[in-house]
């Protein structure tokens, strides 16, 4: 027995190590999502990635209540993806995004002691992507298939040491589907060519260029558009911000999106003045609007309605209208200083 | 053509064998409890919600074709939002063939119904209301689809929306019908919308009772082809609370009627009474613009057959008092701003095609003449009428028929 034991610690040490069973390519492509998110053998035990996995970091990321962000993208073996100079990368069936979405106890430490509340995957399948989340179980042990969503308190101390309390929401599944689709069709929204013209948090090359040496790109253009980084001091003020609109907003507010109909477009190269909301009266605030008159009103932070609505946390009036529940103070300071220093 | 027929029939028959009733009571976790149900529906499902108060925590969405929503009457089956904690709707609709119905929401934060793109959505015997009357603070708009198509709202009602209890955006074939709305900034509202039939609902006690609008920079827009007849517009002098930046803030408390832009958009056979500023209000769009797309002005509009009493006798309007006063203390039925002409941006002049057909007459014309010519410099006259013809309606809105009959029928399951 004792040598049973023994001989089973050793295979499963043998697993966990070198010979990690690899991620479970028929598994994601099953049309049928998995109950637990250890059935794709993405992680090998815990929140420890399987090989396989790639970790990337986008320039500007989406805001979620102060989450820290895990992403990865798994390639079935040998499988790479094609350059794109606008919107995501083309990825080949079978591809799957993995998001997972982690506080620390304490943001300055923020690698210490991170509590994984949920990962969330976009699945590659012929019929399109689909998107599925998996909430994290107490111990960190396994994660389980959250379709309805859910209300997850959390407690942190921010970067400031003021702790904060909130009623972190995990989105349900036509909520993903909601911002994560064009044209009808889910789509993943970070992995541009231009949010990935960066080195790894921040780093060194490009993540394109390291994608297409270790051949999980087909090509790494010279010339690819890069999105500003919106805390990037050094960067210009109207790229950062038009940066972070584009990743927070611009899912939604595109002629594509859910929030066409405002014909308020936010995307980093939307040409049109009026429709990137300068001088644009609102169609379907309703109270929103409060007593701005205008989307962005140049020179004037507080008569504009984006700032009000991003600076809200209201429902009814905030923006987004989900994905997050506390204001983002610096994303606020952002726009702010924007729209002050537009004539 | 034939084949086509008999392949759809047995499709709708194969989907009716198939369809399910699932019921939902309220009760403890009826948010994902509900929340499940719409998300796991097939297309054909019936969800029934019982009897019974279903307090909600957050916003309810709905992404399946074909599904029915039914409760057990607006005031039986009660989707309470007080508490609601995120999301900017009550329900969310963005599926085609979707009925709702016999159901009450109370007090969502933002708005009640929407649709987002839906072909065939019907709202049925449905009741949104902020229980607290008319607030500033209330949500937005009651029912609201939007770049949605076959469009089917008949007896639903309205109470307290802070912009407007029916708002119709961005969408084509539209029926609102037998409907009430009451104590809302606008009553009903047809913005950027093509092809509506407005017709026996009553609008009362709103800031403003029947708009139809049309606003530039928006993906649908020339907004054309509207009836508004047999409908009871009655009182709507509640004054305005919608927030100053909202577009129906500029909407006078005391507007019966009101077309902003448009073209080809009849008022006739309705009931407007005791609205205390215009009967019925043709007005340009009121503020500059920089799309080269959109016209401002309302053209071929006609006015006729309506049947008026105890309006105009106090306008809320800038000038309306002084205006009033110049043509003997109450305003007559129909005032048009008189606006004929606009530049168009980085381009030309152009002249409007299509006249305001008011036969019913006197007929109180500001003399603005050009886009863009500030209210004071209003030279107002009264003519008898500029009724040189009578206007060929748009052909009434038929909705598919299917759409129709899955409205009026009895559920089996109640």
């Amino acid at each position: 027995m004792k040598r049973f034991l023994a001989a089973a610690a050793a295979a499963w040490l043998a697993l966990g190590a070198s010979e990690a069973p690899a991620v479970d390519g028929a598994r994601l492509l099953d049309e049928t999502a998995a109950p637990k998110l250890s059935d794709y053998r993405l992680f090998v035990r815990g929140h420890v990635p399987a090989p396989g996995l790639v970790r990337y970091t986008l320039n500007t990321p989406l805001f979620s209540d102060y989450a820290e962000k895990l992403r990865y993208v798994w390639l079935p073996p040998g499988a790479r993806a094609t350059y794109t100079a606008k919107g995501v990368l083309d990825f080949p069936v079978g591809t799957t995004i993995v998001k997972s979405f982690a506080f620390p106890v304490d943001f300055r430490a923020p690698a210490k002691d991170l509590r994984i509340i949920e990962t969330r995957l976009l699945v590659r399948r012929a019929s399109g992507w689909v998107p599925l989340s998996y909430v994290w179980n107490a111990d960190g042990s396994d994660a389980e298939l959250k379709r309805t969503g859910a209300r997850i308190p959390v407690s942190f101390l921010d970067s400031a040491g003021r702790r904060r309390d909130i009623d972190y929401a995990v989105p349900n599944i036509n909520q993903c589907k909601q911002c994560h689709q064009q044209s009808g069709a889910v789509t993943p929204i970070g992995p541009t060519a231009a949010n990935l013209n960066g080195g790894l948090d921040g780093h060194g090359r490009s993540q394109l260029l390291a994608w297409a040496q270790t051949g999980r790109l087909d090509r790494a253009p010279a010339d690819a558009p890069r999105l500003a980084r919106w805390d990037d001091t050094a960067a210009p003020l109207a790229a950062r911000a038009r940066a972070y609109l584009d990743v927070n907003c611009g899912h939604c507010h595109s002629p594509a999106g859910f929030a066409s109909n405002s014909g308020l477009y936010l995307q980093h190269d939307e040409p049109s003045p009026a429709h990137q909301g300068i001088l644009k009266r609102p169609v379907a605030a309703g109270r929103a609007s409060g007593s701005a008159e205008f989307s962005i009103k140049p020179g004037d932070p507080d008569g504009s309605i984006l700032v009000n609505r991003m600076a809200s946390s209201e429902p009814g009036v905030m923006m987004p209208q989900f994905g997050r529940t506390v204001v983002h103070d610096e994303g606020v300071a952002l726009l702010r200083a924007y729209v002050a220093a537009l004539k | 053509m034939l084949k086509t027929s008999l392949l759809l029939a047995t499709a709708m028959f194969a989907a009716s064998a198939d369809a399910r009733t699932i019921s939902v009571a309220a009760g403890p976790d009826a948010q994902e409890r509900l929340q499940a149900a719409l998300i796991d529906a097939q297309p054909g499902d019936v969800l029934q919600l019982a009897a019974g108060r279903f307090v909600l925590s957050g916003g309810l969405s709905l992404d399946v074709a074909g599904v029915t929503v039914a409760g057990a009457g607006p005031a039986a089956t009660v989707l309470d939002f007080t508490g609601q904690k995120g999301e900017g709707e009550g329900l969310l609709i963005t599926s085609n063939d979707v009925l709702i119905r016999d159901l009450g929401m109370e007090n969502p934060k933002g708005n009640g119904l929407k649709s987002k793109g839906s072909d065939g959505i019907s709202f049925v015997n449905v009741r949104v209301e902020w229980t607290g009357g008319p607030k500033a603070s209330n949500g937005a708009y009651g029912v609201y689809p939007v770049s949605s198509k076959h469009v089917l709202i008949d007896r639903v009602v309205v109470k307290g929306a802070s912009d407007a209890g029916i708002y119709v955006g961005q969408s084509d074939q539209i029926v609102v019908r037998n409907s009430r709305a009451e104590g809302n900034v606008a009553g009903i509202e047809i913005e950027n919308s093509y092809n509506a039939d407005v017709h026996d609902n009553v609008a009362t006690n709103n800031a403003g009772g029947i708009l139809v609008f049309d606003l530039p920079d928006l993906p649908q827009q020339g907004g054309h082809s509207v009836r508004l007849f047999r409908n009871q517009v009655i009182a709507n002098n509640h004054v305005n609370f919608a927030a100053p930046g909202n577009i129906v803030a500029g909407v006078p408390s005391g507007t019966g009627v009101m077309v902003m832009a448009n073209r080809n958009v009849h008022v006739t056979d309705n009931d407007i009474r005791d609205n205390l500023g215009n009967a019925v209000m043709l007005v340009a769009y009121t503020q500059a613009f920089t799309d080269s797309n959109y016209n401002p002005l309302p053209r071929s509009i006609a006015v006729r057959g309506n049947r008026y009493a105890g309006n105009g006798a106090k306008p809320a309007f800038a000038g309306g008092a002084e205006i009033a006063a110049a043509v003997g203390g109450t305003l007559p039925p129909v005032m048009w701003d008189g606006i004929t002409g606009y530049t168009v941006p980085g381009g030309a002049a152009v002249t409007a095609e299509g006249g305001i057909f008011v036969n019913d007459g006197p007929l109180l014309n500001l003399g603005l003449k050009t886009h863009g010519t500030p209210a004071s410099a209003a030279r107002p006259s009264i003519g008898a009428a500029r009724a040189m013809a009578t206007l060929a309606e748009p052909a009434p809105v038929v909705l598919p028929a299917a759409q129709e009959a899955r409205a009026a029928s009895k559920l089996a399951a109640r």
